[in-house]
């Protein structure tokens, strides 16, 4: 899979209430929750992004709540993918179970400025920072969830395995 | 071979395999698995749509509606009779309605539903309270939640453990909340990224449970996969006669491994206030300066039980909150709240003007009950000061026990204990 847009640079320990804050979370459709991605980092994010562009964040990009919305928000408002230097332990878990693409690469989180042009290969793991013709290597996806992603999803994955009575 | 951690023994149990060592992946039964009324809707809408009928067990899938509870408005009651209709259809035996509803995870301890060595998981981040208990216990999202509903099991990457050793005697106003936020100030907010935090030492030994959940709660804002207490007397005493279950008790061997381990001295520590906005930002109750507050929140999973109140009301007794600062106090469960009012202590709070909510996790998340506006300053028990979490995002909020928290609303500002006891 080959993801292309601009990049939306954000700094570290963006938490998921600044994903989505907590007062929008009396739904859980996705088109209401996308009108509200990043609002408390930058108000206008959602109205500014376009289709295909990316986050690209410093360490620890959604610590905090365990809400799903925060990766279901910025799937729904057209972000193809999130590259940070790390992502918290619950969010990670959460973008491979629903499918939102992320990237770990400190080197390439460094490298690449707001509204820079980013091309990512998701099957090989390369970001090419277009803008400034230079190319990155993430950290690469451990082979489970490797499986996860190809599959589908963890609720595709346990439905091929005959899981679900 | 070397020792085995209480948190690798608690999972190697409950993934039929007699060790397991750090990085490994495993797939693991769950206990008890845990929605609330935001997680759960999206896990009942993947369960469906996976084509699922039946929940794999009736009495371990727990839903608790209490975030935004009493339903604050059209979307929110929408979301609870989700799970209200999703308990009925699978005749789930822990599904908490109306005046039975309480903060989760005061609630489930309370209740017996959780008990030492039990694997849980729970679509909620402070689901590592339980480690309070000698639980393995961790925060998931809602697609897992659904597959445990739907399987009865969960893929772990085995976490390394840090260890945290506190010895000494803690100081007067000196609570679980101080050691954790003293914890976190000193590792920062992903200082435990994906790993186990285990607790222990004379200091621990001697803390309340309420206290061990308080420490064990605020796991995860050093980014922590769970948080953990050996089971001891203490322990024993608080489960028996409400364990649901039979119980049983890990406990870490000499020779485990770490990853890294520290050690505190607790009589050289202070209460502690974290800053805006982030847990990490942490100062001494001795250093924070003059800082006027429009609010103060005494409630939430961490410091919302019955102790953290009868350290308010011990306090507030025969006291006024200050004028321009709002006091709102929120028993975690019906329990608490029947006991603090069977005590007296609802007459200290209301003649000291403060406000008693049912309970919920309200304003804790920015739901209801108490947000605020551009401009206003909270402190409050609770866990997370992160931007806009209580309301607007130019208001702030700085976290604090329940003892600076009374005082706090007596002073009009960021208070010691000491200046109103």
């Amino acid at each position: 899979m080959r993801l292309k847009g601009r990049a939306w640079k954000f700094g570290a320990d963006v938490d998921t209430d600044r994903i989505i804050p907590a007062r929008y979370l009396n739904t859980s459709d996705p088109v209401e929750l996308a009108k509200h991605c990043m609002e408390d980092e930058d108000a206008g994010f959602a109205g500014k992004a376009a289709h295909g562009d990316m986050i690209v964040a410093d360490k620890n990009f959604g610590c905090g709540s365990s809400r799903e919305h925060a990766p279901i928000a910025i799937k729904a408002v057209g972000v193809s993918c999130v590259i940070a230097k790390s992502f918290a332990r619950i969010f990670y878990r959460n973008s491979f179970n629903m499918g939102l693409p992320i990237l770990e690469s400190a080197e390439a989180v460094d490298a690449i400025d707001n509204a820079d042009v980013v091309e990512v290969d998701m099957d090989s793991g390369e970001i090419y920072n277009v803008t400034k013709d230079a190319r990155f290597k993430a950290k690469p996806i451990p082979p489970f969830m490797q499986e996860l992603v190809n599959a589908g999803g963890l609720i595709e994955s346990i439905k091929k395995k005959g899981l679900v009575r | 071979m070397s020792g085995q951690t209480i948190t690798e023994k608690i999972l190697a149990k409950h993934a039929g395999l007699k060790a397991v060592s750090p990085g490994e992946l495993i797939n693991a039964k769950i206990d008890i698995a845990l929605g609330n009324d935001i997680t759960a809707p999206i896990a009942i809408r993947e369960f469906r749509k996976a084509g699922a009928k039946k929940v794999f067990n009736r009495d371990k899938v727990v839903l608790v509606p209490d975030h935004f509870t009493p339903n604050k408005d059209i979307k929110s009651a929408e979301q609870c009779k989700i799970l209200r209709e999703f308990a009925a259809e699978h005749k789930l035996t822990h599904f908490y309605d109306g005046g039975e509803v309480g903060v989760e995870h005061a609630l489930l301890p309370e209740k017996g539903v959780v008990v030492p060595g039990d694997l849980v998981i729970g679509a909620d981040s402070h689901t590592c309270t339980y480690g309070a208990l000698g639980a393995f216990s961790t925060g998931v999202g809602s697609t897992d939640l659904a597959a445990v509903m739907i399987t009865g099991e969960l893929w772990f990457k085995v976490p390394e453990t840090m260890k945290f050793v506190f010895s000494g005697k803690l100081g007067k106003w000196v609570s679980g909340k101080d050691l954790i936020l003293h914890v976190i100030g000193e590792i920062g907010v992903d200082g435990a990224l994906y790993r186990a935090m285990e607790f222990c030492g004379t200091a621990i030994e001697k803390l309340s449970i309420e206290s061990r959940m308080a420490l064990c709660n605020m796991a995860i804002e050093a980014g922590a996969k769970s948080g953990i207490i050996a089971p001891d007397a203490i322990t024993r005493a608080y489960v028996e006669g409400r364990a649901e279950r039979p119980f049983k008790c890990y406990a870490s061997d000499k020779d485990a491994v770490y990853c890294d381990a520290r050690d505190y001295d607790c009589s050289k520590i202070e209460p502690k206030v974290a800053f805006p906005h982030l847990p990490e930002n942490t100062k001494n109750i001795s250093e924070v300066g003059n800082i006027p507050i429009d609010q103060v929140v005494i409630g939430s999973c961490t410091n919302g039980r019955l102790e953290d109140l009868a350290i308010a009301a011990k306090l507030l007794k025969g006291k006024k909150t200050a004028k321009h600062t709002r006091l709102i106090i929120i028993p975690a469960t019906p329990l608490i709240y029947a006991q603090a009012m069977k005590k007296g202590w609802f007459d200290i709070f209301l003649k000291a003007g403060a406000i008693i909510s049912p309970p919920t996790c309200g304003p804790c998340l920015g739901g209801h009950m108490g947000i605020l506006a551009a401009g206003e300053r909270a402190l409050a028990t609770t866990n997370r000061n992160f931007v806009g979490r209580m309301g607007d995002p130019k208001s702030e909020v700085y976290l604090a026990n329940p003892a600076v928290a009374a005082a706090t609303a007596i002073k009009g500002r960021i208070a010691h204990p000491d200046e109103v006891a």
